[in-house]
């Protein structure tokens, strides 16, 4: 009965950590708000089955990936792929301005050097920032990488979910990758030596 | 020879599949020479690491579960 309880209150202690994932990868609060309100009744129901195999964070992470999943593919698609080609078009045209017409980086152009990026993933300053862009992103192109970095989906699962081509899953996380990368650089570590 | 904006793409794709051994040898010459491109792919590796270890996640030892 006293581990019941604690796990309870574990679960509940939880819950902002649950939700600023869920909100990453839905780019929906109401959304996300629903299931993760889905996902705290299904643990608190099944908490007996929990029995500490994993630590609760990681089983509560296994339930909450299945309802966003889920959440994804049944709300009338949430990832919208004609919006996909919009943003698809927007981003062409930016990329076109970083190269030369020989397809090499334009002076200025080239990714900048970082430092030492990896101490900055110990800063809550530097994960602001991260989310900021992530959420910068296009909304359908940043759900599709959020499937991907953050739910660790393959790209054959990705693309059976939303239904289209791999090559063109390849295309869309490139977009995603090469705007984050952009936007870090601009807001984070600043435009160093080229 | 390939160019950056091929060399950025692959770079992004050798996440997501096996690159062909062509591509792997050709991007492994483009990043022999050209230094923006091996930025790129620190950088882009670096993003991997950063959404692997993604604060709000249970920590990547945490993750020993079946
Ligand atoms: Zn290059």
């Amino acid at each position: 009965m006293n581990s019941m309880n604690s796990d309870e209150t574990g679960l509940t202690a939880l819950r902002p950590d649950i939700l600023r994932f869920a909100r990453l990868q839905l780019r929906d609060d109401a959304l996300a708000e629903d299931v993760v309100q889905d996902t705290m009744i299904a643990a608190m129901s099944g908490i007996d089955n929990f029995a500490g195999r994993a630590t609760l964070k990681t089983w509560v992470f296994s339930i909450l990936k299945n309802k966003l999943v889920d959440a994804l593919r049944t709300r009338d698609r949430s990832v919208n792929v004609s919006a996909l080609g919009d943003e698809e078009a927007d981003f062409d045209s930016m990329f076109d301005t970083l190269f030369k017409a020989n397809g090499h980086w334009l002076p200025g152009h080239q990714p900048a050097v970082w430092g030492d990026p990896e101490e900055d993933l110990s800063r809550q300053q530097f994960w602001q920032v991260f989310d900021a862009c992530l959420n910068y992103l296009p909304t359908n192109t940043g759900r599709v990488f959020a499937m991907r970095e953050l739910l660790d989906l393959e790209v054959d699962e990705i693309c059976r979910e939303l239904d289209i081509a791999s090559s063109n899953c390849y295309v869309i996380l490139h977009r995603a990758r090469h705007q984050l990368r952009a936007c870090l650089e601009k807001t984070w570590f600043g435009e160093g030596e080229k | 020879m390939l160019t950056c904006k091929e060399a950025t793409r692959l770079t992004s794709e050798a996440q997501d599949r096996d690159l062909a051994m062509m591509e792997t040898l050709g991007l492994e010459l483009h990043l022999m020479i050209c230094s923006g491109c091996r930025r790129y792919r620190e950088q882009m590796d670096f993003l991997h690491q950063a959404c692997q270890h993604h604060p709000v996640r249970p920590a990547p030892d945490e993750k020993k579960s079946p």
